[in-house]
């Protein structure tokens, strides 16, 4: 029983740490947020080098084989300082995708490039009616003698407005409902066909509508083989649910600091407001919903990296324990942080936005409960 | 970051689960397994049994009869005991003043109380609380004044648990009356049979006689009884406390329970309703183990923090008030799960003798029982509101 960070974890965690101390303070990010792409493309020539990019992918292309163990630490660091750069949907999405799913020679050329920093990709799965049941999407790609035609649209598309290369999934045989029968083309953004509408979200991130009409690709652009994704595509999307939570543990953190050092600071009736006990309580019930779901988080990370039978089950209560605290969380920071809290001016608001997008992001919160229900019903 | 068994640790869990299997009296495991009470001689038996085993010691040195036992092993044991619904220790003597005595007591304290409590041949009891003493406890009263060898005790303790059983009971009690007021407390232990103790019942909402006040008249204690230095008793009954912190969670018996309410709840049992097909109370069934499990590795984290040295951390406050929630909410599941059969209070169906058939499927006889006896876990030990206190201003600075 151990829960102490290897040589590995301790060395991703400072380096996100000191890049958000000496590159992200709260003003950069502003100033970033508002540029055209919203990031900047020197960190993430920056993330290359550190070795950021490199860290779900196997060493045998070049990578550094790090689990969700390794990755939710720099998400936790990374939390704190908001990261806009599509760290999360490039590359804990995107590449460990190609890293599970790809054949040997896609792997060699696609991922060399994800590393270097030299391209980014973004999975494209969500659906309006679906955002993260595969099984449901309405997205299909039909095999005319070889060449795969791909009709439907894609739903708020994490990254897509920048990706280089698209991994879109899409029903190849089978029907709405059916595991079986999926699968995923890594497609070039700028090809025929392809209509791709960017915007920003409340979290100053961004996203994209994508269209896909009469879009002709070869067969080599299957991912892996043609029908068989599902499990690779739940995998990846499960470990996305644990790096999203990891990052909503690292804002949590952030906000109960922030909240307890401004009880302490501001005065009202000639006393620091964090002397009054109804604020005192409601403060630690933040600080016990953030170490809640820090252990939920350990716990699910834990049976993700070890493949356990149970894994996709024990992702599902870690998003539901996040949503309950990260609502709670976010929520009542700006509450204690009284009109202040509702400023653009404070960081505050801005974590409690990332946090409710995390929360609607990859399955919300009732919709896993509900996920448990059924299967407890049946 | 792992939390992987080594074969050390499998072969220890097989001795623990062999032990429960062999050694564990069978009318006692009957007795738990039906949810009847146990007699004072019921839990002595057991404790001696464990004792036997080497095993009463759990947190005590080797030095003194102790297992010696590490984070993991102690982690093990908890979830087989509660698995094989084995009964709680009576903390009092084992857990709660044993620590005090080989930490703060004398060499002959040592020789004249540890082996007794050791083999459960003496029970304790607790004398903090008084009647105006409660969430403010350095507030007490009772007063132990100096005459010649002895103290002269009067005053009040309540809430005393067992205390109808004890044989010795430990005191928090003032011996000055000036200054600071934590720093004239002292610690005490009392002989129960000592002239001017008398004990009297409180009968909890749940109709058991489960507390008690004690009562001391001029009562003369022998001053070779004060543990340490006289002033001191509120520094170790702290210390005490945080020795305590990490198994008041009580993850293992919670998980135990939450097994068995889902054994209920999927029996399909045709005298209650079928809960699986409520999606209210499925849903907060599943929010239940939710927290948990988020409590169980927040327990493990503590553990693990123990084990390598570190003192607990932060995280541990949360321990008794997220422990003391989950374990009410699961009461408070069963009561639901019991539908019409939460409602007859028929005590006889959960004292010792009772062969009749009880009213309702078997698990509802005591369900209502637990539920009200259990709303003290939010109470005792710190009420859940000075937790948070401590949460406040110890972690948050505030």
């Amino acid at each position: 029983m151990d829960f102490s960070l290897s040589e590995i974890q301790e060395m991703m965690r400072e380096s996100a740490l000191k890049f958000i101390q000496k590159e992200y303070d709260f003003e950069t990010r502003r100033k970033l947020s508002k540029s055209d792409i919203g990031y900047s493309e020197k960190n993430w020539e920056l993330f290359a080098e550190l070795g950021w990019l490199a860290l779900p992918i196997d060493e045998d292309f070049g990578g550094i084989g790090g689990t969700v163990l390794d990755t939710i630490v720099l998400q936790e660091e990374l939390g704190k300082g908001l990261l806009l750069e599509p760290y999360f949907s490039s590359v804990l999405l995107g590449a460990n995708l190609v890293n599970k799913l790809g054949t040997q020679t896609q792997k060699e050329e696609m991922l060399e490039n994800v590393i270097s920093g030299q391209q980014k990709l973004a999975l494209v799965h969500s659906e309006g009616h679906a955002p993260f049941d595969l099984t449901q999407m309405r997205t299909n790609a039909e095999n005319r003698d070889g060449t795969y035609v791909l009709n439907g649209h894609k739903s708020v598309v994490l990254g897509g407005q920048n990706a280089d290369v698209l991994l879109v999934v899409a029903r190849t045989s089978g029907v709405t409902g059916d595991k079986k029968g999926l699968s995923v083309f890594a497609i070039p953004s700028d090809t025929t066909g392809i209509t791709i509408k960017g915007y920003r979200t409340n979290d100053a991130m961004s996203a994209a509508e994508i269209t896909f009409n009469n879009v002709e690709v070869s067969a080599e652009a299957v991912l892996g083989q043609a029908d068989q994704a599902y499990e690779d595509v739940q995998r990846v999307l499960m470990e996305g649910v644990v790096n999203l939570s990891a990052e909503a543990v690292g804002i949590m953190e952030k906000l109960v600091e922030l909240t307890a050092e401004y009880l302490g600071m501001r005065e009202q009736f000639n006393t620091p407001i964090g002397k009054f006990q109804a604020l005192q309580h409601r403060a630690a019930d933040m600080f016990m919903e953030k170490e809640l779901a820090k252990s939920m988080l350990y716990y699910a990370a834990i049976e993700t990296a070890d493949g356990s039978a149970d894994y996709e089950r024990a992702c599902a209560m870690l998003k539901v324990r996040i949503g309950t605290a990260a609502r709670f969380v976010g929520q009542q920071a700006v509450q204690l942080h009284g009109g202040m809290g509702v400023t653009d001016e404070l960081s505050v608001g801005h974590y409690f936005k990332r946090l409710t997008c995390i929360n609607s992001l990859l399955g919300s919160r009732d919709y896993h409960l509900n996920s448990l229900l059924t299967q407890a019903q049946n | 970051m792992n939390i992987h068994l080594t074969q050390e640790d499998l072969d220890f869990q097989k001795e623990v689960q062999d032990f429960f299997a062999n050694e564990f009296p069978k009318d006692i495991k009957e007795k738990q397994d039906k949810g009847i009470y146990l007699s004072k001689d019921d839990h002595i038996r057991w404790q001696k049994a464990l004792h036997a085993k080497g095993w009463a010691g759990i947190n005590w040195p080797v030095e003194h009869g102790g297992t010696g036992w590490n984070a993991t092993q102690k982690y093990i044991y908890a979830n087989e005991a509660a698995k094989a619904n084995a009964p709680r220790i009576i903390p009092f003597g084992l857990t709660m003043v044993a620590p005090v005595i080989f930490t703060y007591g004398n060499e002959e304290q040592k020789q004249r109380f540890l082996p007794d409590i050791l083999a459960s041949n003496v029970w304790w009891c607790q004398g903090y609380s008084e009647p105006n003493a409660g969430s403010d406890l350095a507030s007490l009263k009772t007063k132990a004044v100096r005459d010649g060898d002895e103290y002269v005790i009067n005053g009040t303790k309540t809430w005393t648990t067992l205390g109808q059983h004890a044989d010795w009971i430990f005191c928090l009690v003032r011996t000055e009356d000036t200054g600071k007021k934590q720093e004239g407390i002292s610690f005490l232990l009392i002989d129960m049979k000592t002239p001017g103790v008398s004990v009297h019942p409180i009968i909890t909402i749940d109709g058991t006689h489960e507390v008690n006040e004690v009562h001391f008249e001029d009562v003369r204690v022998p001053v070779e009884n004060l543990i340490g230095e006289e002033g001191k008793g509120w520094t170790y009954a702290k210390v005490l406390l945080t020795h305590e912190r990490t198994g008041i969670a009580r993850v293992a018996e919670s998980k135990a329970l939450l097994a068995s309410l889902k054994r209920v709840v999927h029996s399909k049992n045709e005298a209650l309703m079928d809960m699986t097909q409520n999606a209210v109370f499925m849903t907060r069934l599943i929010e239940a183990e939710v927290e948990l499990k988020a409590l169980e590795y927040t327990e493990l984290r503590v553990l693990s923090a123990v084990s390598t040295g570190k003192a607990p951390g932060p995280e541990s406050s949360i321990l008794k008030i997220k422990g003391t929630e989950i374990m009410q909410l699961l009461n408070e599941l069963f009561v639901e799960a019991a539908g019409i059969y939460a409602l007859p209070y028929v005590p006889e169906q959960y004292q010792e003798g009772f062969d009749g058939v009880p009213v309702g499927p078997q698990f509802c006889a005591k369900t209502s029982a637990t539920y009200y006896n259990n709303r003290k876990v939010s109470i005792y030990g710190g009420t859940n509101e000075i937790q948070k206190n401590i949460i406040s201003k110890q972690v948050l600075g505030l």
